[in-house]
């Protein structure tokens, strides 16, 4: 329990350099979802018991600072973290592979559900631009986040959890 | 006795043709004789120094080049930190100038209250464009408020906490905003995109639009004060067989660049969505 309230300061920390720096990084209309990227790569850990509630918080959080509902984060980082419980439960030992591949489909699934609930609340978003401006230019900054994140998420899961590494 | 006086002339005879010699010199009789013989020994003593100072290079060179080193590495030093202290004056004179302009905004409109704020971060979904800014409930702000720079129009507060607040853009996709084009004289909506263009919708046909055109809030709707800048038009489409027609409009304010705004603090907006019929 008391290991997983160190959940909290790494994702206030994930969302600020989010707001602040991240989201002015931007290729085309897209730019990188940093909070993503470290749930996709906390929930891939091994040693990773449960990362259930980092998506709820990270979610709650995003959602607090964004104009987009909070649901469709907290949806989207939960739909993305039960992806990578299903890559972890097929892939012996989760690679940068896996890694890679939960990045692009929780990106996509997060895009998607943003763009439903706009829609709902009636902006007019059209399609083509939302995928050729927006969401492949995400896709591929997200990808290149991937790689540093998953080693500096690795780092922390084996710092937290020191005794399963050993066995 | 014999032999000392002989010695005593040939002395006498040597200073003599000595002393004769130095005078005909010296009198510019053997000019040529005499430039012969410097520029050899000239030539000589030039191939000695150079062949020396080529030697005293070579056995302390090693020792000049570790103190250049040591002085090279202490002015690379130097100028680093010359360099950080250029960086720091010059975002010191970017925000002197900023706050200067925005005084000199502030001043020009009398009759407007602003509150200055620090753009502090921009919105994490990439599908909305909104900034947050370092001032909120405490200071004043509520939501609804204008949000302009010295050069026009921002967007307005969409939510406001106690220290914070966020700011919807106009270029924002959700994003509608009453104009009036000021040459022509007709009232149109402002719209924002996606990708951060803003386009001027609802223009009637029989308007003549033109590039160059200056947009301006209406004040219609009561969501904003009217004569607020908000860009020049740079481009027309009018075709026929549409109802209205439409206009990209450059907007004066750059987004990407955004540090401090002013809210205007003594703003109401009206809501009007009681008024309007539901269907």
């Amino acid at each position: 329990m008391i290991r997983n309230l160190l959940a909290l300061p790494v994702i206030v920390l994930a969302v600020i350099l989010q707001s602040a720096v991240i989201s002015r990084l931007n290729l085309l209309s897209g730019y990188g979802d940093l909070p993503l990227v470290m749930l996709a790569a906390w929930a891939l850990q091994d040693e990773v018991e449960s990362a259930w509630h980092w998506a709820v918080a990270a979610g709650l959080l995003t959602g607090f600072v964004s104009g987009i509902p909070w649901i469709v984060f907290v949806a989207g980082y939960v739909a993305m973290v039960a992806l990578a419980k299903i890559m972890r439960m097929r892939v012996w030992r989760a690679s940068l592979l896996a890694m890679f591949s939960v990045t692009f489909l929780g990106t996509l699934l997060l895009n998607l559900f943003s763009l439903i609930t706009l829609r709902l609340f009636g902006v007019s978003i059209p399609l083509t631009d939302a995928l050729g401006l927006l969401t492949l230019p995400s896709v591929l900054l997200n990808l290149l986040f991937a790689i540093p994140v998953y080693a500096v998420m690795r780092d922390l899961a084996r710092w937290m959890y020191p005794s399963m590494e050993a066995g | 006795m014999r032999n000392r006086f002989s010695r005593s002339v040939q002395t006498t005879i040597v200073f003599l043709i000595v002393g004769g010699v130095m005078a005909l010199a010296l009198g510019g009789y053997f000019s040529n004789a005499s430039n012969a013989l410097t520029d050899t020994l000239i030539n000589v003593q030039f191939w000695f120094s150079s062949r020396f100072i080529a030697f005293q290079d070579f056995f302390t060179a090693p020792r000049d080049i570790a103190t250049l080193r040591q002085r090279n590495a202490e002015l690379e030093s130097e100028v680093a930190e010359l360099q950080a202290q250029v960086i720091q004056l010059q975002q010191q004179v970017g925000q002197t100038a900023i706050l200067a302009a925005l005084l000199d905004f502030a001043q020009a409109n009398p009759a407007n209250r602003f509150r200055a704020a620090a753009v502090i971060g921009r919105d994490p979904s990439p599908f909305l464009h909104y900034v947050i800014i370092n001032r909120g409930s405490n200071d004043g702000i509520l939501r609804g408020m204008p949000v302009v720079t010295d050069q026009g129009l921002v967007g307005r507060v969409d939510a406001v906490i106690a220290d914070a607040a966020r700011v919807q853009l106009i270029t924002d996709p959700g994003s509608s905003v009453n104009v009036r084009l000021q040459n022509a004289d007709e009232e149109a909506s402002l719209v924002g995109s996606l990708t951060g263009d803003v386009t001027l919708d609802l223009i009637p046909q029989d308007t003549v639009v033109k590039t160059g055109d200056l947009v301006l809030t209406s004040g219609l709707g009561g969501g904003y004060p009217p004569d607020l800048i908000v860009g020049q038009v740079v481009n027309v489409r009018s075709r026929d067989y549409d109802l209205f027609q439409q206009a990209t409009v450059q907007p004066v304010v750059d987004f990407n660049r955004l540090q401090i705004v002013l809210v205007i603090v003594n703003f109401r907006p009206v809501d009007i969505s009681p008024l309007i019929p539901s269907p």
